[in-house]
């Protein structure tokens, strides 16, 4: 059964912009990108919206909505009270292209500071062997559909634009975390994790994983052990005192 | 997701809606954070309708009223041992105060007897600090009291963030070292409630030792799931397949991290009722409950 949903979406661009207001006509089980998809098609041509899949997969669509960071392919208009007016902006942590596209550069300037992987040298057969459970660990990490949710909604650089240049995000410590725990890895991230990602900015507050669209536990099985990790190498005594009397390392 | 290329506004935009909001990008005091120039120009600092700020406040009121009483109980230096049943209130383990009851100082008197140095100032401030670098604690400190950010994409309280980088916040990262003495605590608080079941007329069961087991079954699954011990029983490796043992050790704790917030609030309510159970039966109030 079809109904007129009332939605505000920001249009404009980097000189300014308004909350404009629109009522659309919807149909039961539709999606908010549905709705930006009839707005565009039957009152707002020029409505600049990036999305690909529709799919929670591409991680295109990444939007605010009423205030928080969502994918709007993902968003079910059956989540919202009957008569509330949607409200659509684009991601406000980084600068405004147009309407609802943001520039997401800073994330891949991030990821080109992170590390290669380094692995040992093949075996005498050619081929690399790992066991399931060293494996497993790191596949979490490996869900990211790069939405950048987590950068967006980070209060380390969302509320303070200064820290993004010391500050990697979320995102980004998901790889350092995959990085520290591959099997294979040969070399020790800690300190650019400290230093280069900016890991002792992160205060766990864990919205990152609240938004993650693909539920991975970002704050418990990425951020925290890499905090451990980092005080394994620079605030822990005994540990230091371990790694110089038994010659223990990161790689055990 | 692709980076975009850059793109030019185009002055002939078509618009079928109604403008509700033209504000420039504010400056002063509002600059910054969501306002920076760069960023869409929307004035208000958040569009949450939402009542975010629920889970903070209830968390203030908690926290501050459960910190009221413990501190009022630790002052009041009475009422914390019931002789009959050997019940010790763990707001008071170990009693090693010399103005302690001798049956409750299970492991010596030697600590000074002042009405401002708790009766257990061996364990309390070390158990207080476990608490207060604690991933979740710090998580729900810092959105409630310290509004570091209050919610997710609600602006935070300060102009200024330096995250757990510098004194005294960079302290957080021995959060592990009060893991370990928090254990040993634990183990003295198991002992206490393994004393509980001998009264003066021998074994028995009341309801106390009940509520002493709960909670220390709570102490354990809070202490257990510490992200620090989480990360020392087996974490830190890089190759679970060459520690087998340590890899289900973690296995275990992992299962147990899930549930940290719970067993967080959780071992504070068992505590808190311990205590006031305690007090009760030593104050006279009421009668423990025996069943054996």
């Amino acid at each position: 059964m079809g109904y007129d949903l009332n939605m505000k979406v920001w249009r404009g661009d980097e000189s300014g912009g308004e909350l404009t207001d629109y009522v659309v006509p919807v149909e039961e089980g539709e999606v908010v990108l549905d709705a930006l998809h009839r707005l565009q098609a039957t009152q707002a041509g020029d409505l600049a919206v990036r999305w690909n899949c529709k799919a929670g997969k591409c991680g295109s669509c990444s939007a605010e909505i009423n205030g928080k960071p969502r994918l709007t392919c993902m968003t079910r208009l059956s989540v919202f009270e009957p008569g509330e007016t949607v409200t659509v902006t684009p991601l406000r942590t980084f600068p405004v292209i147009r309407d609802l596209v943001t520039d997401v550069s800073y994330n891949y300037e991030k990821a080109k500071k992170v590390p290669p992987l380094s692995p040992e040298p093949r075996q005498a057969d050619g081929t690399y062997r790992m066991q399931q459970e060293d494996v497993e660990r790191g596949q979490e990490f490996r869900k990211c559909i790069e939405c950048f949710l987590c950068q967006s909604v980070c209060h380390v650089i969302r509320d303070h634009e200064d820290n993004k240049e010391a500050f990697s995000g979320p995102r980004l410590f998901l790889r350092y975390a995959e990085l520290e725990m591959h099997p294979l890895e040969t070399k020790d991230h800690r300190e650019a994790a400290k230093a280069e990602a900016g890991v002792g900015l992160c205060n766990i507050t864990k919205c990152c994983t609240e938004v993650c669209p693909e539920s991975i536990k970002i704050t418990d099985n990425a951020i925290i052990p890499v905090k451990e990790r980092v005080v394994d190498r620079s605030y822990d005594p005994l540990v230091w005192l371990g790694s110089k009397i038994f010659r223990r390392s990161a790689d055990d | 997701m692709t980076t975009p290329g850059p793109e030019q506004p185009d002055p002939e935009r078509q618009s079928g809606g109604t403008g509700t909001a033209t504000a420039a990008a504010p400056s002063g005091p509002l600059a910054g954070g969501v306002h920076e120039p760069t960023r869409a120009d929307i004035g208000e600092k958040t569009l949450r309708k939402d009542r975010y700020w629920v889970t903070p406040a209830i968390t203030v009121i908690v926290l501050v009223a459960w910190l009221t009483y413990g501190v009022v109980r630790v002052f009041m230096q009475d009422y914390y041992y019931v002789d009959e049943h050997h019940y010790l209130t763990p707001f008071y383990s170990p009693c090693t105060s010399t103005g302690c009851v001798e049956e409750a100082a299970h492991f010596g008197r030697f600590t000074p007897n002042h009405a401002l140095i708790p009766f257990a100032v061996l364990s309390l401030p070390l158990l207080l600090v476990f608490r207060l670098t604690c991933y979740y604690y710090r998580k729900a400190y810092y959105r409630s009291f310290w509004l570091s950010p209050p919610a997710c994409a609600v602006p935070d309280g300060h102009k200024r963030y330096t995250g757990e980088t510098r004194f005294p916040l960079i302290l957080q990262n021995l959060h592990r070292y009060t893991f370990y003495l928090a254990a040993a605590i634990v183990l003295i608080n198991t002992w206490d409630m393994i004393l509980a079941f001998g009264g003066d007329e021998g074994f028995g069961i009341g309801l106390g030792n009940l509520i002493l087991i709960f909670n220390v079954v709570m102490l354990w699954l809070y202490t257990l799931s510490c992200h620090s011990c989480r990360h020392v029983t087996g974490g830190r490796l890089r190759h679970f397949s060459r520690h087998p043992l340590r890899y289900r050790w973690w296995t275990f704790v992992s299962k147990l991290n899930t549930r940290h917030m719970l067993y967080a609030w959780m071992s504070l309510g068992t505590l808190a009722l311990v205590d006031f159970y305690i007090m009760g039966v030593a104050a006279g109030w009421f009668d423990d409950l025996r069943f054996l």
